[in-house]
């Protein structure tokens, strides 16, 4: 029954989205905290290349885009330590130049017509099963590293040096996050395609800070408020026939305009701790 | 566990420390000890290595020669410089409190109120003034019950009350728990009377001693033209403005122009000021 169910490309859609959703959602929250939101732009507009490289080597192609995104983040890590160009500069000498290189290798690829525009925007109606397959491991793996990372992180995101005094393993900590955005880049690919990512990790998490006064409660309603953005997004495409990855980002942006013009006091506030 | 050498070994022991950094000179052939009980306390100029130099005995960055012995079962308890917390973190002080370990209320209540502040238990780290935030940095590194209190400019961003409050603070602390106390500061009226040891650099440890020794040193005094060698106190200040033959005042920093404002006491004191 749930394979008959699975047939259906609009449910296949909405489930793969939901996934990536409620993954993007709380490794938003830590990416807009640490200020790592043109971070996360670099490492997925660099994705691009993981898919080109996939098909010139045959290998499967959500396993090349994770490889090559960790490549990416290990490399941008190292280069910002060397601190001869300014963080920004850097970023956007790599995101831009990484982006095209993916599109140049990928028009190269003989006898392979690569719809270009479903790698940057998204072709979430186009999820079969073994998609949905690699998302789910993909994005369980992300969940569970992001669930033993969490204290770590979080020590580290306030204050790093202070973090190290307390015996924080730093470096391995650092490149967890890394593999953990990498991850969640090659899920969330398909779903809003390299160029819209990091708007699925971002803007949920900015507006879940209006609601939350833990960094537990940001967390949990980012997820919750990216799979709205989802559901509402998946729905608004279908009514209205425009692209879904675009339409999933523009229902994420509305529900953060409706967060910040409400007053503070129409807002449920969750007692924190 | 074996019992150290001797209750007397030092809690940490730096030998002809040489850093660089971007081809750099930062510390020169520094050597450092630490010995428990003891409040020592890195005066120099801007720009001396002082923050260096406290990396590198915190094990934050690595010597480029020379190396650091730390003391079997060393706890360090660290209060950065300052601390920044994104408005966009939602964290109480009580999250703050156990990011790297979990611990009852009744244990973070009473740390809490060690340094003065109970009633911050549950309000937002971002909503703390600069003196309760050094508070709460303080009651953080006690929570490891630390033998070793290591103490960046402590006084950064608290007004000269405040300034001599978390001094005597930390004085008591030592007192009470018999750590030793390791501190950075520039303002040398403020640490100098409760020191037992002081170390005074510039790149290379110019002179170190009992803080009366250090402060009759020709290497201090060169260092430092201004202090005023009898006015060691917890409480004194120091002025940067000074009185002209009308008495008006005058910024030290300002050239010649601060006679223009008005009302002779709109100056502020040297460290007084709120950071934000």
């Amino acid at each position: 029954m749930i394979d008959a169910w699975l047939d259906d490309f609009l449910v296949r859609a909405v489930l793969a989205g939901l996934m990536v959703a409620a993954v993007a959602g709380p490794l938003g929250a830590f990416v807009v905290w640490r200020r790592m939101a043109y971070f996360g732009d670099t490492i997925s507009h660099s994705a691009l290349l993981g898919v080109a490289l996939g098909f010139l080597l045959g290998t499967n192609l959500n396993l090349m885009v994770t490889i090559v995104c960790v490549a990416i983040a290990v490399l941008l890590v190292i280069l910002q330590r060397r601190q001869e160009l300014a963080s920004d500069t850097l970023l956007g000498i790599l995101a831009h130049s990484a982006l095209s290189l993916g599109i140049v290798a990928v028009t190269f690829i003989e006898g392979l017509r690569v719809d270009l525009m479903a790698y940057l925007f998204g072709d979430i109606l186009a999820v079969g099963t073994s998609d949905l397959l690699a998302i789910a491991i993909g994005g369980g793996i992300a969940l569970l590293l992001l669930v033993l990372l969490w204290r770590p992180l979080l020590a580290l995101t306030v204050h790093e040096e202070l973090a190290r005094v307390e015996g924080v393993p730093v470096l391995a900590v650092r490149l967890g996050l890394m593999l953990l955005i990498a991850l969640v880049i090659a899920a969330a690919m398909q779903v809003v395609g390299v160029l819209l990512i990091t708007a699925l990790m971002i803007i949920p998490a900015a507006s879940a800070r209006r609601f939350a006064s833990t960094p537990e409660q940001m967390a949990l309603l980012a997820g919750v408020i990216g799979m709205l953005a989802v559901i509402a997004g998946v729905w608004g495409s279908f009514q209205y026939d425009t692209p879904t990855g675009p339409t999933i980002v523009v229902a994420a942006m509305l529900g953060f305009i409706l967060v910040h013009l409400l007053p503070a006091r129409l807002l449920p506030q969750f007692g924190g701790r | 566990m074996s019992a150290p050498e001797s209750d007397h070994s030092p809690l940490l022991d730096a030998r002809d420390i040489s850093l660089e950094r971007g081809g750099k000179l930062i510390l020169d052939r520094v050597s450092v000890q630490i010995p428990p009980a003891e409040v020592a306390v890195v005066i120099g100029p801007n720009g001396a290595g002082k923050t260096s130099l406290l990396r590198v005995l915190l094990g934050l960055w690595q010597p480029t020669r020379g190396q650091v012995k730390r003391r079997r079962g060393l706890r360090i308890g660290y209060m950065p410089q300052r601390l920044q917390i994104e408005p966009v973190l939602p964290l109480s002080v009580r999250r703050f409190l156990t990011l790297r370990q979990r611990a009852p209320r009744a244990e973070l209540l009473a740390h809490l109120e060690r340094v003065g502040v109970p009633h911050l238990l549950d309000k937002p780290v971002q909503s703390l003034s600069g003196g309760e935030m050094q508070r709460v940095l303080l009651a953080r590194a006690l929570l490891n019950r630390p033998n070793l209190l290591v103490l960046d400019e402590p006084a950064q961003g608290v007004d000269i009350v405040g300034q001599g409050e978390v001094f005597r603070l930390i004085d008591d602390i030592r007192r009470e728990t018999g750590c030793g106390v390791l501190m950075v500061s520039h303002d040398l009226h403020l640490v100098m009377a409760g020191a037992d040891a002081v170390i005074c650099l510039n790149q290379h440890v110019c002179c170190t001693g009992r803080p009366e020794e250090v402060s009759r040193h020709p290497e201090y005094q060169r260092l430092f033209p201004t202090a005023d060698v009898q006015g060691i106190g917890i409480y004194k200040h120091d002025h940067n403005h000074v009185h002209d033959l009308h008495g008006e005042v005058h910024d030290l920093d300002d050239n010649g122009t601060g006679g223009s404002h008005g009302c002779g006491h709109a100056h502020h004191h040297g460290q007084g000021r709120p950071k934000r």
